[in-house]
């Protein structure tokens, strides 16, 4: 069975849909908007959420965590989806925890590891130098020094880099013995210590109230240990961080785009005009059926796709990016249906709808929207 | 990279999977059988309609080896895997069935049997028959036999199927068939029947339906068959004047066989939705296209074709795995009630968009209708003109088995649950 949960799963998803409508509903994300709370996300919630496992999910039960895999960070994802939650989930249980279990050395992931699980430590992922994303467009370099590195360039949209304690930096290794220093061989992944002389972080607030941040490194230097591979496969280290982040972002917004819809659905049964309810009319079921589809066919391809990750599957770069790109167009979809089906109302910020619109459209930018995966899908085909 | 469903065996492998260790040695013993019995011929990949193997009194086999194939299959049960044994089925389990599956497609095995009586008619006598009509069909079905087809639109019930008109009169010890079906597809080739007939005129429409079984050899049957806009004619009107219809092949309750026709339509949706989506497998299309439009610097010489290519390419594998993810849910063989219509609707609109670039790719060369140049010039026989059918073909697709707009309504009446 490639899709059923398991009974372990389906009560992991239930609990975290019980206390997120509970504790963090959208209500709640709109107070911190408001409030103009520092952090874009809920310190306390973070600890609470630590507590029951989820900044663990990732982490082996060895190191503090509970090793749910991909598909128990999908899970949880679809929730925050629901209900918006901000959180570094994905900037540090996701992306922070595979790059210390995929890249690095032993000492740092037994002194890292049990302090995210813990959710005393958080990460940022720092790849993006363009608007645009095109990670393997690094202009960032690290040069080779007798310690180990010294970094200098410039980073944009590193979600969570404004509360990051280390920094997970994509920067090309300047190394005379590679056959093409623009290429993919050259691409390296490094920790760096936010403390560090040199880094400089600004914080940019975005459309969905959550911050990122622009990174500036000027002559960073980094102890040979901190490089999480090997010069000469830190592409395929990126990539791989890269697609576990995309598939939990596209579980964000299968749940980000199934709320959406249900929320339409109910006002289409109550609202009514005409002398009936609005959902009786074929012109609005017809557009209600459709963008069920496209959800549920996100849906299934986003369950592969973090199952096959989890697998190492051959396969798992094609089904993220078929995940990625179908739902983030979903989510798209679906907002843009609800706002306009919900009508004036749909376009007042008293009213939710429009905080999934925002969120849908920062989620599916991240890590690249339906057009850049085209392309990769296209490449990956060999065309 | 291409064969995204066969690698859901990795997964299926894990040790987790459920029943584990049984199901692996089933994978074993199932891959190495096929290896031995499936004749090379029955490895390549089909082209046309016209190499499936339908069976029935006056089947022709194309060659030995379909021949064998069938044979082969259908003595172990596995052209019908999931039926149980006494009916000629392989009484797998769901799983076993789904492995079953996994593994023909890996190693480009043909369906031995394309059958209605499979697709459509077999689960609805599973769920409604008496035992009698069971033993009497089924094995018969999964042997391939008889030969079913389909009686159910009307020159006035189309997408108001329930508005039917063909009545049946009861007559003591037979029922009194008459009227006209329409679209009913191969029934100039068919041996038997499935007919909805009307039996009670005076109840509201969908009461007095019934579900009747008959021989197209019976006297009063002729058909006619309907040119599509393709050349082809797999369709007939069909009529009945005066047909005589033992009352032992009415299937369920008299007046009540509206409940029967909608069980049968969600297989039939599941059919239609999963027909020639994955021709040859995901990429093909995409192999086509670089080699006949070319790659400049690894990428489609075309920019919009690559895009619309790679956007058609998303969309398949999404609905494959839904279509993998919708079999598990309904596995047990209840059928995937009002998800048949998602299927239903997101298949056949996504094979009209595959034949649309398939006639974009290929350019001029597709719409050669008749080919006069000379030998050595001229495209292959059996070449000529197909992509152009297979286009204007699957222009029906999203309206045979319910139009895509009556797939909708049933999605939003039934998943949906708006008034």
């Amino acid at each position: 069975m490639r899709f059923a949960l398991t009974e372990e799963q389906q009560l992991f998803s239930d609990s975290a849909r019980r206390f997120l409508q509970a504790r963090s509903p959208v209500a709640a994300q709109r107070r911190l908007r408001d409030a103009h709370a520092p952090d874009g996300f809920d310190r306390g919630l973070w600890s609470e959420l630590a507590g029951m496992g989820w900044s663990g999910v990732l982490v082996p039960e060895e190191y503090g965590g509970v090793g749910f895999g991909l598909a128990g960070a999908g899970l949880i994802a679809e929730e925050t989806g629901r209900t918006l939650t901000a959180s570094p989930l994905l900037s540090t249980a996701v992306l922070g925890v595979t790059a210390l279990l995929q890249g690095v050395s032993a000492r740092r992931r037994a002194e890292l590891l049990p302090a995210i699980a813990s959710g005393e430590l958080l990460t940022a992922l720092a790849v993006d130098e363009r608007p645009r994303h095109a990670p393997h467009e690094i202009a960032t370099h690290a040069v080779v020094t007798a310690a180990g590195f010294r970094l200098t360039g410039n980073k944009t949209f590193v979600l969570d880099g404004h509360v990051a304690d280390w920094l997970i930096v994509a920067a090309r290794t300047v190394d005379a013995s590679l056959a093409d220093p623009a290429g993919r061989d050259a691409i390296g992944l490094f920790l760096v210590n936010r403390r560090a002389p040199g880094v400089t972080i600004e914080r940019t607030l975005l459309v969905d109230s959550r911050i990122a941040a622009d990174l500036h490194l000027q002559e960073v230097e980094v102890s040979r240990a901190d490089l999480l591979d090997a010069p000469g496969s830190g592409a395929a280290l990126l990539d791989s961080l890269l697609d576990a982040g995309r598939a939990v972002l596209a579980a964000e917004l299968v749940g980000i785009a199934a709320e959406s819809l249900e929320r339409t659905l109910d006002y289409l049964r109550q609202r009514e005009q005409f002398g009936r309810k609005v959902g009786e009319f074929q012109a609005l079921q017809h557009r209600a059926a459709h963008l069920y589809c496209e959800i549920e066919l996100a849906r299934s391809a986003t369950s592969a796709a973090l199952r096959a990750l989890d697998a190492r599957a051959a396969d798992s770069a094609l089904l993220v990016s078929v995940a990625k790109a179908k739902a983030g167009d979903a989510a798209r979809l679906a907002t843009n249906e609800a706002l306009q089906m919900h009508g004036g109302i749909g376009m007042s910020d008293e009213f939710e709808i429009g905080f999934f619109m925002k969120r849908a459209r920062v989620a599916a930018e991240t890590f690249g929207d339906s057009a850049f995966h085209s392309d990769r899908i296209a490449h990956l085909y060999g065309f | 990279m291409r064969h995204v469903v066969a690698n859901a065996s990795d997964l299926a492998n894990a040790p987790d999977a459920a029943g584990g260790a049984d199901l692996g040695a089933f994978r074993t013993t199932t891959c190495a059988w096929l290896e031995a019995n499936c004749p090379a011929q029955m490895r390549e990949p089909v082209h046309d309609e016209k190499q499936l193997c339908w069976g029935g009194r006056n089947w022709k086999f194309a060659s030995e080896a379909q021949r064998v194939w069938l044979e082969r299959m259908a003595q172990r049960g596995w052209t019908v895997p999931d039926w149980p044994r006494e009916y000629g089925g392989g009484g797998l389990s769901a799983e076993q069935t789904t492995i079953l599956r996994e593994e023909m497609q890996r190693l480009s095995c043909r369906s031995p049997l394309s059958s209605f009586g499979i697709s459509m008619l077999g689960p609805a006598l599973l769920k409604y028959g008496n035992e009698a009509q069971k033993l009497e069909h089924l094995p018969r079905i999964a042997r391939g036999e008889i030969r079913w087809c389909q009686g159910y639109s009307e020159p006035g019930a189309g997408s108001d199927l329930a508005s039917l008109k063909t009545r049946a009169e009861d007559r003591g010890d037979h029922y009194l068939v008459n009227g006209q079906k329409v679209w009913t597809s191969y029934a100039d080739e068919a041996d038997w029947i499935f007919c909805l007939v009307r039996t009670d005129a005076a109840a509201a429409k969908q009461k007095g339906i019934s579900f009747l079984l008959f021989d197209m050899a019976s006297p009063g049957v002729s058909t006619r068959p309907i040119r599509l806009i393709s050349g082809k004619s797999p369709f007939c009107q069909t009529f009945f004047d005066n047909v005589r219809v033992p009352r032992a092949n009415l299937v369920g309750v008299l007046n009540e066989g509206w409940d029967i026709a909608k069980y049968l339509l969600t297989h039939e949706r599941e059919m239609i939705g999963g027909m020639d989506v994955f021709a040859g497998g995901h990429g093909t299309l995409c192999a086509v296209a670089a080699h006949e439009v070319g790659l400049v610097d690894g990428r489609l010489a075309d920019a919009a074709l690559r895009t619309d290519l790679a956007r058609y390419e998303i969309d398949s594998l999404a609905f494959a795995l839904t279509m993998e993810r919708v079999r598990e849910q309904s596995a047990g063989g209840q059928g995937s009630g009002a998800l048949s219509s998602l299927l239903k609707y997101c298949g056949t609109e996504l094979n009209k968009r595959r034949q649309e670039l398939a006639m974009s790719i290929h350019g001029s060369r597709a719409l050669v209708w008749e080919d006069e140049r000379p030998a050595g010039r001229r495209a292959a026989d059996g070449e000529v003109g197909e992509t152009a059918r297979h286009w204007l073909r699957s222009r029906g697709n999203s309206i045979e088995g319910g139009t895509s707009e009556i797939q909708l309504n049933i999605i939003a009446r039934h998943i949906l649950r708006l008034p």
